[in-house]
């Protein structure tokens, strides 16, 4: 456990000491919210509707954004073949990556929601839902793009074709993102997102530690 | 491949594994191509007689519903193949089999022209059936997601310079999306029922007639055959390529 | 570093072993045994398959044929975690001090935080324990690798160019390591261009690798 931890905290602290990664990505994510209004129009009914659809896509663009670095800085420099000697298996190592991820990809939008859900004009329940879904939902994304990111790391031109695998991967993510916000079976949804993101993260970083150790080979 | 190889093989090879080594399955999947062709050619010829002639049009939607003899036998076979890549895969990573990855990547282009086929016939049928070429049908939308994930696989392939890691890190994306198909469909299928109400004409009528159900299987069998042809001579040539770039490194390196 | 205790005996024995990269058969039918207290030098031209061949001891590369055996590892043990590979990256984060660095590595390998101080002061790095390893030369910085080898108390040392980048000093304190880490019973693999003299009692064997 101590190996996991120290992982976590590793990734944290190198985080705010490169800084301003979790900044420029609730920038971007943020900024979606500004550009939106102006190619669909400034009419806070139709953007109300849309709202729940735009948030989703604006956290699933920023997080692909991250995704290339995931392990490109670890593999570089040796540490992730060491990772292969360490106290506790190559699995565990990967979900700590995961859980550093997460608190520094997806919890910076997820706090940064209330932003984006006033430019577009969101109701308070509907900004409710928003974020517990995107608390729901991110998990499945960060394990899908662990995913990708294990994939393609030998790859020096990965940062592309990480995106391109794992959106199809994606789509039930989105739908019951979305469907947790607005529609008929919301409850239905979150409880499909939290079992998708509970699944994704068991399985994944399985396959990941997988693919992680074919490319050594 | 290599005399070491060949040398380690042999003596524990059991009949499956003599006939899957790749010399063994360029000597005789030869053997394959010309009935394999033959049968294509002659079930094409009956199925498609029955299709066009032998079969009665439907009250609602007129002759368009043969559209339906090249449509379903696409369909089938964008899941058959991805099913073969599945399969494929775990040989990749259980057996480490040679004829596994070359398997999986001759198949992976196959099952994305099926799959574009299906899409794009589904769309044809779909223009007079329900007034447009594109419906978010949860059909459609899982076919077109299907579509994606097999080019994000052969995307991937070529990514690689190294041909046998490839194969292996393919395998592992190939397996996580076998797993995720299913979760797919379930999800579209979710989508499709909040969003649509029933306004789309179901595909397939309740119970076939036999004039119908005759051609459709003739079809869909020509289909799976010519699918099997073209693996056969898609792995050949992958076989023979890695031969060639192999004979060309040991080329340069003397 | 305390030198008394001593650490698990660990053997490992390589059988008509090759290895391959890419389709080239690097060497094949290797046969040796590393036995504790014993150095195994790896010797042979570039590219005969040196690096290959400690990345198939630590387990990151399967081998073509042939097989690798550990004596001395129970069942429960994880493959992996009673050896230090170095290799020539040097895995040391720029943004970290010299001490968080190793302090990650005693955490990630299981060993001991308060061996960490000892392990820069033998390093030669004490002063520089709280700068930021980015700041470092080549040669400071593959100190802080070799630092690695002593937070966490591992029998297998497998060791790629390790006297790469260092001065004569840096050289000398390499062999002290070794000698230190042997006379603890603990095995070697290090794969080196450089003569490697390590003065007796310590048990040094060559292996010099042709190409197959």
């Amino acid at each position: 456990m101590r190996a996991f931890g120290a992982l976590v905290v590793r990734d944290l602290r190198l985080a705010t000491r490169i800084g301003g990664e979790a900044l420029t990505l609730v920038l971007f994510f943020v900024m979606i919210g500004v550009v939106v209004p102006f190619a669909i129009g400034p009419d806070s009914a139709q953007l109300g509707k849309l709202a729940p659809g735009i948030v989703w896509i604006a956290a699933f663009l920023s997080m692909l954004l991250g995704l290339d670095r995931l392990f490109r800085a670890d593999d570089e420099d040796g540490s992730l073949r060491l990772f292969r000697h360490a106290s506790i298996g190559m699995p565990m190592l990967v979900l700590a990556k995961m859980l550093a991820h997460w608190l520094l990809t997806a919890l910076p939008l997820i706090l940064a929601s209330p932003i984006l859900a006033v430019m577009l004009s969101m109701s308070m329940e509907d900004w409710l839902r928003a974020m517990m879904s995107l608390l729901l939902g991110t998990p499945a994304l960060v394990g899908f793009g662990t995913l990708g990111a294990a994939v393609t790391v030998s790859l020096k031109r990965g940062g592309l074709i990480a995106p391109v695998l794992i959106l199809p991967l994606c789509v039930p993510v989105l739908i019951f993102g979305v469907g947790a916000i607005t529609g008929l079976g919301t409850a239905q949804a979150m409880v499909f997102l939290a079992a998708l993101s509970l699944v994704t993260c068991a399985f994944s970083p399985l396959f990941a530690a997988l693919a992680l150790r074919l490319a050594e080979d | 491949m290599t005399q070491e190889n060949l040398a380690s093989a042999a003596p524990k090879a059991n009949w499956f594994s003599r006939l899957a080594h790749p010399g063994q399955f360029l000597a005789w999947s030869r053997y394959l191509i010309v009935p394999l062709a033959v049968a294509v050619v002659v079930l094409f010829g009956l199925g498609l007689w029955f299709a066009i002639f032998n079969s009665p049009a439907d009250y609602q939607m007129g002759d368009t519903v043969r559209l339906m003899y090249v449509h379903v036998p696409n369909a089938w076979l964008s899941q058959l193949v991805y099913g073969v890549m599945a399969v494929a895969a775990l040989g990749t990573l259980v057996w480490r089999h040679p004829l596994a990855d070359v398997s999986a990547k001759a198949a992976a282009p196959l099952g994305a022209t099926f799959t574009a086929l299906a899409l794009y016939t589904g769309s044809l049928w779909g223009r007079p059936t329900w007034g447009t070429f594109w419906e978010w049908d949860g059909r459609m939308t899982s076919t077109l997601v299907m579509l994606l994930i097999y080019l994000g696989i052969i995307a991937l392939w070529r990514a690689f310079d190294d041909q046998l890691k490839a194969g292996r890190i393919v395998a592992v994306v190939t397996l996580v999306g076998a797993i995720n198909i299913p979760v797919i469909k379930f999800s579209v299928d979710w989508w499709q029922t909040l969003h649509q109400p029933s306004s789309v004409l179901t595909a397939d009528g309740p119970r076939m007639p036999g004039s119908i159900l005759t051609p459709l299987l003739l079809m869909m069998l020509a289909f799976t055959l010519l699918f099997a042809l073209l693996q056969v001579l898609a792995m050949r040539t992958e076989i023979l390529r890695r031969r060639a770039t192999s004979l060309e490194r040991q080329a340069a390196l003397r | 570093m305390n030198v008394q205790n001593a650490l698990p005996p660990r053997t490992i024995e390589a059988a008509r072993l090759s290895c391959r990269r890419g389709e080239r058969l690097l060497f094949d039918g290797l046969d040796f045994t590393v036995v504790p207290g014993e150095l195994l030098l790896l010797r042979g031209p570039n590219g005969v398959g040196k690096t290959t061949l400690l990345s198939a001891l630590a387990g990151l590369v399967r081998p073509e044929a042939g097989t690798i055996g550990f004596s001395g590892r129970s069942e429960e043990d994880r493959p992996g975690d009673d050896l230090h590979l170095m290799g020539h990256q040097p895995a040391i984060k720029a943004r970290l001090t010299a001490a968080e660095n190793l302090n990650f590595w005693a955490d990630l390998f299981g060993g001991d935080r308060k061996l960490v101080a000892p392990a820069l002061e033998r390093v030669g790095l004490k002063r520089l324990a709280g700068l930021e390893a980015g700041h470092f030369s080549a040669g400071q910085t593959r100190r802080l690798a070799l630092g690695r080898l002593l937070v966490a108390d591992r029998p297998i040392w497998l060791l790629d160019e390790p006297t790469a980048a260092l001065d004569g000093e840096g050289e000398q304190l390499v062999i002290a390591l070794l000698d230190a880490h042997l006379k603890r019973g603990g095995i070697a693999v290090a794969a080196t261009h450089h003569d490697i003299h390590i003065p007796p009692p310590a048990n040094v064997r060559t292996l010099t690798l042709v190409p197959a």
